[in-house]
């Protein structure tokens, strides 16, 4: 199990950072997103993997690590708000500059 | 009381020009003088207390820990210093009303002059050294806007940054050194640091915490060698000079050498530099002063002359020096002033302020030769005006300290500087008002309003010289005593008797018209280098290695993430190699099917984005699909919180991306076809290196407790819910979310703020199929109950704020997607600027709200409620924190997406 969620983070990064690097804001913007899927499987999975026992109170014990968890929660609705933020860049510079490249020219 | 509001009106006053802009320049003026007058008087009511040798004082207690507190202070030197800013700042004011042309822009010179007033009165009124050093970086940077307020000139902007970088450099070395002085004295109070001199002076760190003290004062100060901003800030406008570099900005450093004069001086160290580089700066200025065919560069060197004798003062440690110091402080500003606004006046009569075209004005400019007069002979310390009293005070002391092992050194050189003065002054009045030159349009006075304000100053030091006890005795000797920490009684007189120190004046002033014979022959000399040009050189060499280092980089972004990407995993290798570690010692979770499966439908979807990447459509499907996938490990990996949140923050990237795409020009099959072997070299290895971190780090357990035994143990007793992941988030770090809410809101504004004024992009003409419209219709009140639910259970099962706020918004954008934007917006009046305001200040006021009874920001409550025919249920007041950030999700999402979706400039 520990295996299939590092690969699944290591393959997503790997597939993120070819999208980045391509000069386009519409894969840039797609290459960030799955970044950040692994960033955020990343960091939960430093509360180690404990599958079957929710941090909840009043059940099954030892519950996994709910700390990691929590900041991995605004991590995911922060990262939307970064996405949004690029999607608008990406749109104004297209709108006003009429190519859709990351970079000038 | 009184203290803190005298210490507030300046800055007041520097609001008047906004709230005034109607009025005029006069009504601004009068505006910003009614506040400093204000000032002024509210002063004077404290002044007899003072007189008497009371400390007036007032404090609140704001972080005792780090001794930070409003602590002001109003003794004998800070009435002085206090009593010549504003009431200079008054006749500046006056001045710089009549002074500025109709297309100066007097509403932020006046506000400008305000700041700078208020900043320079807060260091002087300071009872706390943290405090004061606020203070004077502020003087820093509004002396910064002054001296550059005519940014139009290239000298205006280049002496604005000099003083700046000169200032703000001996700035950050006086916070090092004020620091030190306050860990040696174990307090940031003046009044508990001023008592403890041998504590101080016993210190190790009592040679670099001087060296740095005086770095600050000095640059202030302007001495030798940072005297030349001074002369490159006369770029400013007139009634700048005269407020800066007569009474306030260069007296700053004056001031801090007099305030920490208890606990600093007498040591060999503080006499050596002090008077040392004092003596220095005093010879320099007054010679190059000699040479300056500017008359406002000439009364600069004068001024650095000037502070390096009362730095000298200061330097010799004696009770009669300290009095010299004070006394002449007060004559320096009063002479000083006056001679910068009749340069001005000049200036302005005669469109010249250089030597060599000037003269003759005596008999077409009477009233303004008469000021001159009378404030050239104090600076030259001709008897009977104040000028003469203090500086013969000084040769007085001069003459009675043994300096580098000689009886005599100092009186002669200080005989000297005193005999160059008096050629400065003589060659200024001579070259301007005396001399045959014919003018063809002959320039006249000015009418009261330009000279009003130094004729007052001028008067003053005749008054000053020819009555001293009586008009200035009690002050000087006040303030003296504040310097010395011991009651000192001033005794100033005009006539001594015939003494050492008469015959030393006697020689300087026929000195000084020695030096004025030998003017001409002396203006041959090679002019002397100026500084002000090395340390120009200095600053361009460091910017041109800057900017060859930053040239260095690739202005384009992806050369830049390839580097960024690569630094990572070769730092990641590094630590790998030469680090430590210990072989995994977990027990490893065994593979499931069903894990494994939708494991293997990530990656196949993951891989394949980018080789649909022409097709948008598909690859905006894989990647929902991913995310989908990724919720689901969430799910199965025991973290229902963060699967609910997944899931529905996908529908909001998949909708926003599928928006974009309708604006966005297609990638061409050939782009994507492209193979890109570097780019796929470096993709390979950082997912390698994320894979080996991330198995490596599941392998092995937390290398430290993990401190959420904490939030599981109090989640229910503390916090009042049983969802601990909740619980973390509205409770026991609820300031962490609050900052979050508060970014994701201001994304949203900044993406609202981005699509204004863009041009429309040609839409499609969307259809709304009447199925689609008639079931999200039927379906609308069934989410909005879902994500009541969300809410509600929230603190004790998965759902939550977050969650509950992107279903409803996911709701209002189903409404969207099926019946149109206009459709919906008519229907629902939502105004989401207004939905993120008030989610913002719902999680505001439930953090205010405990600190009403004294507890922390985002305290929260918890307890069982009642109701008729329900059960009992626990109700928290981090619920309403959550009903905030639903709030403000709700409103961010919204927001965002309606941005986009306008952008489109949808069909009818």
């Amino acid at each position: 199990m520990e295996m299939l969620l590092a690969s699944a983070i290591g393959v997503l990064t790997s597939v993120g950072v070819y999208l980045a690097l391509m000069r386009t804001s519409f894969a840039l913007i797609l290459g960030l997103s799955l970044i950040s899927y692994a960033v955020n499987l990343f960091l939960f999975a430093a509360g180690r993997l404990a599958p079957g026992f929710p941090p909840i109170i009043g059940g099954l014990t030892p519950m996994t690590d709910p700390l990691p968890q929590a900041l991995v929660l605004t991590a995911i609705v922060i990262s939307f708000g970064m996405t949004a933020v690029l999607v608008m860049l990406a749109l104004g510079s297209y709108l006003l500059g009429g190519h859709d490249g990351v970079d000038e020219g | 009381m009184l203290l803190a509001l005298i210490a507030a009106l300046p800055f007041a006053g520097a609001m008047m020009p906004a709230l005034l802009r109607g009025a005029g320049r006069s009504g601004m003026t009068l505006g910003c003088a009614a506040a400093t007058g204000l000032a002024f008087v509210l002063l004077m009511t404290q002044a007899p207390a003072v007189l008497a040798g009371a400390v007036v004082e007032a404090r609140w207690v704001w972080l005792p820990a780090l001794g930070l507190e409003a602590h002001f202070r109003l003794d004998g030197l800070a009435l002085l210093f206090a009593g010549l800013i504003l009431g200079m700042g008054l006749l500046v004011l006056l001045y710089a009303r009549f002074y500025l042309s109709e297309r100066d822009n007097a509403a932020s010179f006046l506000g400008y002059l305000m700041l700078f007033q208020g900043a320079m009165l807060g260091i002087v009124i300071s009872g706390n050294i943290l405090m004061m050093l606020v203070f004077w970086e502020m003087t820093s940077l509004a002396s910064f806007l002054l001296i550059g307020f005519w940014h139009h000139k290239p000298e205006a902007r280049r002496g604005a940054m000099i003083s700046l970088a000169l200032t703000g450099a001996g700035g950050l070395a006086l916070i090092a050194g004020l620091l030190m002085l306050g860990q040696i004295a174990g307090s940031s109070d003046l009044s508990v640091i001023l008592a403890q001199r041998d504590v101080v002076q016993d210190s190790p760190l009592y040679l670099p915490m001087l060296l740095l003290i005086l770095l600050g004062a000095f640059t202030k100060s302007a001495q030798v060698p940072f005297q030349f901003w001074l002369p490159q800030a006369m770029a400013a406008p007139t009634p700048v000079s005269a407020y800066l570099h007569s009474a306030t900005m260069v007296k700053a450093g004056i001031f801090l050498l007099a305030r920490l004069w208890p606990v600093l001086s007498g040591t060999p160290e503080w006499v050596a530099l002090v008077t040392g580089f004092g003596l220095a700066t005093m010879l320099l200025g007054a010679w190059l002063a000699l040479f300056k065919d500017d008359l406002k560069a000439l009364l600069a060197y004068s001024t650095v002359s000037q502070l390096g004798l009362i730095t000298l003062l200061l330097g010799l440690g004696t009770t009669a020096a300290a009095v010299a110091a004070v006394f002449h402080i007060v004559n320096h500003a009063l002479f000083k002033a006056a001679l910068f606004m009749t340069a001005g006046i000049v200036d302005h009569a005669a469109h010249d302020r250089s030597i060599a075209g000037l003269g003759g004005l005596a008999r077409l400019m009477p009233i303004s030769f008469g000021v001159a007069t009378l404030a050239v002979l104090s600076m030259a310390g001709v008897p009977p005006l104040a000028g003469f009293l203090s500086k013969e005070m000084l040769v007085e002391e001069a003459a009675r300290t043994t300096f580098a092992g000689s009886g005599w050194v100092l009186a002669a050189l200080v005989t000297l500087a005193a005999a160059l003065s008096v050629g400065y002054s003589l060659r200024f009045l001579v070259a301007v008002f005396l001399g045959p030159k014919l003018w063809a349009a002959p320039p006249r006075d000015p009418g009261a309003g330009l000279l009003l304000a130094p004729a007052l100053l001028a008067l003053a030091g005749l008054a000053i010289g020819v009555a001293p006890m009586l008009l200035a005795g009690d002050l000087v000797s006040v303030a003296a005593s504040a310097v010395t920490g011991d009651p000192v009684q001033a005794k100033i007189a005009l006539w001594h008797g015939p003494n050492t120190a008469l015959w030393l004046s006697v020689a300087a002033i026929g000195g000084g018209f020695v030096w004025l014979g030998l003017e001409p022959r002396l203006q041959r000399l090679p002019a002397a280098p100026d500084a002000a040009n090395g340390f120009a050189r200095g600053l361009q060499f460091l910017t041109d290695i800057a900017g060859r280092v930053t040239s260095a980089q690739s202005d384009r972004l992806a050369p830049m993430l390839g580097l960024l990407v690569l630094a990572a995993a070769g730092l990641g290798l590094l630590a790998f190699l030469t680090g430590q570690h210990l072989p995994g010692s977990t027990a490893l979770v065994l593979p499931e099917l069903a894990p494994t499966v939708v494991w293997t439908g990530l990656i196949a979807a993951v891989i394949a984005v980018p080789f649909v990447l022409h097709n948008r459509v598909l690859s905006v499907a894989l990647m929902g699909l991913a995310g989908l996938v990724v919720a689901l490990g969430f799910a199965y990996m025991a973290a229902p919180d963060l699967a609910l949140t997944q899931i529905s923050v996908e529908v909001v990237t998949i909708l926003l991306l599928l928006l974009a795409l309708g604006i966005l020009p297609t990638i061409s099959v050939r782009d994507v076809a492209r193979p890109r072997l570097p780019q796929l070299c470096l993709a390979i290895v950082a997912g390698l290196g994320m894979t080996a971190l991330a198995y490596a780090m599941l392998a092995r357990g937390a290398a430290f407790e993990p401190i959420s035994a904490f939030h599981i143990a109090q989640s229910v007793p503390g916090a009042g819910g049983t969802n601990a992941v909740n619980t973390i988030i509205v409770d026991f770090r609820s300031y962490d979310t609050y900052g979050e809410i508060i970014v994701l809101g201001i994304a949203a504004l900044v993406i609202a703020a981005l699509s204004e004024g863009l041009p429309r992009a040609p839409g499609p003409r969307v259809a709304h199929p009447i199925i689609f419209t008639s079931v999200s219709q039927l379906l609308f009140p069934f989410v909005l109950l879902v994500a009541v639910h969300m809410f509600l259970r929230g603190h004790n099962l998965p759902g939550g704020g977050f969650v509950a706020g992107l279903v409803v918004a996911i709701a209002l954008l189903m409404q969207v997607m099926a019946s149109g934007q206009d459709w919906t917006a008519r229907r629902m009046r939502l105004n989401t600027t207004m939905l993120i305001s008030a989610g913002v200040l719902t999680a505001t006021g439930m953090g205010l709200w405990p600190m009403l009874t004294g507890r922390p920001f985002l305290s929260s409550n918890h307890g069982y409620v009642t109701l008729p025919g329900l059960a009992p249920f626990e109700l928290a007041t981090a619920m309403v924190f959550d009903l905030g950030v639903m709030l403000c999700v709700t409103g961010a999402v919204l927001l965002a997406l309606s941005s986009i979706t306008r952008l489109r400039g949808e069909a009818h």
